[in-house]
């Protein structure tokens, strides 16, 4: 079975999403006698492709024409789609990033694929082709079977361990006639906040409810989560009151996510918060409240003032840091 | 200018999730539908934009007679006409194959959808919209104005913001704060009952994945309590016991 991997690059380094994707792919291709094509499109520079081996990838079809320098769906899937009718692939990976969401349908609409986002696990293959994911946003898991001979999967970041599998994946400079005079899009402005861990796809996450009483406190969330190397993240009320970025409302109704420590403070932990951060590995909660429905989700929590808990947290994790060092 | 908005109804989000007939299909029992949230967003924006400069909005659902009121709701919220394509939408490519063949000869200027679903959460009709019908497709858009056939407008992006123009025709999935939802009036509602919903019956398609079978997540342990006086045990905690620092 060969298997294509879009290998997401963000300003010329590959994302630890697209690494994620690579050995997921690597997994499956070793079960089943396969190999893994990773498609890179945009332009790399060659000595990063190595990374793309590491976690398993057999061969490297590189797409750096002009037009893909800005991302769109119409052209990126085109790429990616090329890719696979070009190596005979009968399954796709794609990571469920926001731009793995924006070309995955539309590949699949061109491959006459079957398509299932969200995914949580292995292929199971032993009756027919299936895999597991996320539904009602994360209040339940669905089992789905792909009847399709070309299969895509947009898998959900931080579910699958990097597995390194040294190869040395051959290059491949590939074209897929792309002109970009018939682009209808045209990008005006990127902007990325620097240097901040990015939530959808952290491994750590610090988040902050109606409990920390006002935007002038986030500093100590802030300051925890720089600490950390955590991103940061708040429920629906604090971001409909612009205490925080919109971008930064998880739940039902905002971003799911799956990191592997989620730690609320002064969240009370309603039914749509948690749909949201359920599925995060461990979960701590404080709140001064020893009836906060948020209890019943946690691992571990503390029943207490978070001004008076979080300094002593915040201390607590800048001697750990340091011990590291 | 002509909006097309795709409405999905959904169980409302305070609902306890369970399944039926041996964890094959979702429990409605007792379940209150509502449209999906981000869909109300698209349809308010829609509003928004055909008032400004003239036009109409049709919403559109893929579902059986059991989504009528929720199709009602949105032509109180202010849609100027409705189609139900009646059929059970079995997966997202069916949904997208009926939308596309009914969206191919209307000539809309722009089509919009939620973000995702937030029952089945796929986040991908956008696309799948966009390329069956061979238009631009952009996710996620935060903001969109239209002027003279382009439409300008912010995505999020992984880590940021991009802004960006598109000339229409276009779909686009709706973010939250596109915009607030409209909430519908008495007046609206009075309008809605004899607004056109026209039944269309499905075209043959095909289904290309199947939901074999549901599960709820395990129950979580008991929650370790950690004396606030200890709180800096914590770390301590996450690090030796959790192996997540
Ligand atoms: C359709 C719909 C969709 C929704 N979607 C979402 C969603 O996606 N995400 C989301 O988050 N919510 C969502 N909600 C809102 C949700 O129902 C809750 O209202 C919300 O999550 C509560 O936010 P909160 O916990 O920050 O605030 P509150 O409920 O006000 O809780 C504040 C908590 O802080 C604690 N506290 C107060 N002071 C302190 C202190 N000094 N130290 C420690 N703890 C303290 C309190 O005990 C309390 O538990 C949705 C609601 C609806 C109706
Ligand atoms: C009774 C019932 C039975 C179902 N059985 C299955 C099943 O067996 N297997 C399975 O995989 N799925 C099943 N579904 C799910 C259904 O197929 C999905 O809701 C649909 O395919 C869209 O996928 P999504 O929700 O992931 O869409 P997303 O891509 O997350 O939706 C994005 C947007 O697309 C639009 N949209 C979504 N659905 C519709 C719709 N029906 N009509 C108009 N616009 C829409 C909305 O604007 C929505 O915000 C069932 C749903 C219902 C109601």
């Amino acid at each position: 079975m060969k298997i294509i991997v879009f290998a997401e690059n963000q300003e010329g380094q590959f994302k630890k999403s697209s690494l994620e994707a690579v050995s997921y792919a690597a997994q499956i291709a070793a079960a089943h006698n396969g190999s893994v094509i990773a498609v890179s499109i945009g332009h790399v520079s060659n000595d990063k492709f190595a990374e793309l081996g590491k976690y398993g990838a057999d061969q490297i079809f590189n797409y750096s024409q002009e037009v893909f320098n800005t991302f769109f769906g119409e052209t990126y899937s085109k790429a990616l789609a090329h890719a696979t009718k070009n190596a005979g692939a009968e399954l796709v990976i794609i990571s469920n990033t926001y731009s793995g969401k924006t070309i995955a349908p539309r590949t699949a609409a061109q491959l006459g694929a079957g398509i299932v986002s969200g995914v949580i696990s292995y292929p199971n293959t032993d009756n027919g082709f299936n895999v597991r994911r996320t539904v009602f946003s994360g209040k339940a898991f669905a089992d789905v079977a792909i009847n399709t001979s070309i299969k895509v999967l947009a898998i959900t970041p931080n579910s699958f361990s990097l597995i390194e599998n040294n190869k040395t994946a051959s290059i491949e400079n590939m074209d897929a006639g792309i002109s970009s005079d018939t682009l209808a899009s045209k990008s005006i402005e990127v902007a990325r906040a620097s240097g901040k861990v990015v939530l959808t796809e952290a491994e750590l996450v610090v988040s902050g409810g109606r409990g920390m009483k006002g935007p002038e406190n986030w500093h100590l969330i802030e300051s925890l989560a720089d600490i950390l190397g955590a991103a940061t993240a708040c429920s629906k009320p604090v971001s409909d009151i612009h205490w925080r970025p919109h971008s930064e409302h998880v739940g039902q109704t905002g971003i799911t996510i799956k990191p592997n420590l989620y730690i609320a403070i002064g969240i009370s932990g309603a039914i749509q918060h948690l749909a949201g951060v359920s599925a995060s590995k461990v979960i701590v909660a404080i709140n001064k409240d020893p009836e906060a429905p948020f209890f019943k989700a946690a691992d571990y929590g503390i029943v207490g003032d978070a001004f008076e808990v979080l300094p002593k947290i915040i201390e607590a994790a800048k001697s750990f840091k340091s011990q590291q060092a | 200018m002509k909006v097309l908005v795709c409405i999905s109804q959904v169980p409302d989000t305070t609902t306890k999730v369970g399944f039926t007939d041996n964890n094959t299909k979702f429990n409605t029992q007792g379940v209150q539908f509502i449209i999906n949230p981000y869909d109300e967003l698209a349809l308010t924006r829609a509003l928004e934009i055909t008032e400004k400069q003239g036009g109409t909005v049709t919403v559109i659902n893929v579902g059986l007679a059991e989504t009528e009121p929720s199709i009602r709701k949105a032509l109180a919220i202010g849609a100027n006409d409705a189609v139900r394509i009646n059929a059970e939408p079995m997966d997202a490519f069916f949904v997208a194959e009926q939308i596309s063949n009914y969206a191919k000869n209307e000539n809309f200027d722009l089509i919009l959808t939620g973000r995702e679903s937030i029952d089945y959460n796929g986040g991908m009709m956008a696309g799948l919209l966009g390329e069956m019908l061979q238009l631009p497709s952009v996710n996620v858009i935060t903001a969109i104005e239209v002027e003279n056939g382009m439409a300008k407008l912010e995505r999020d992006i992984d880590g940021g913001r991009e802004r960006l123009e598109v000339k229409l025709p276009m779909v686009g999935s709706a973010q939250k704060e596109l915009t607030e939802p409209r909430i519908p009036n008495m007046r609206g509602i009075m309008a809605a009952r004899t607004k056109p919903l026209t039944v269309v019956e499905p075209i043959g398609a095909q289904a290309n994945t199947q939901t074999t079978s549901f599960e709820n997540p395990p129950a979580k342990g008991a929650c370790k309590l950690i004396d606030p006086a200890n709180a800096a045990d914590l770390i301590g905690l996450l690090h030796n016991e959790a192996k997540v620092i």
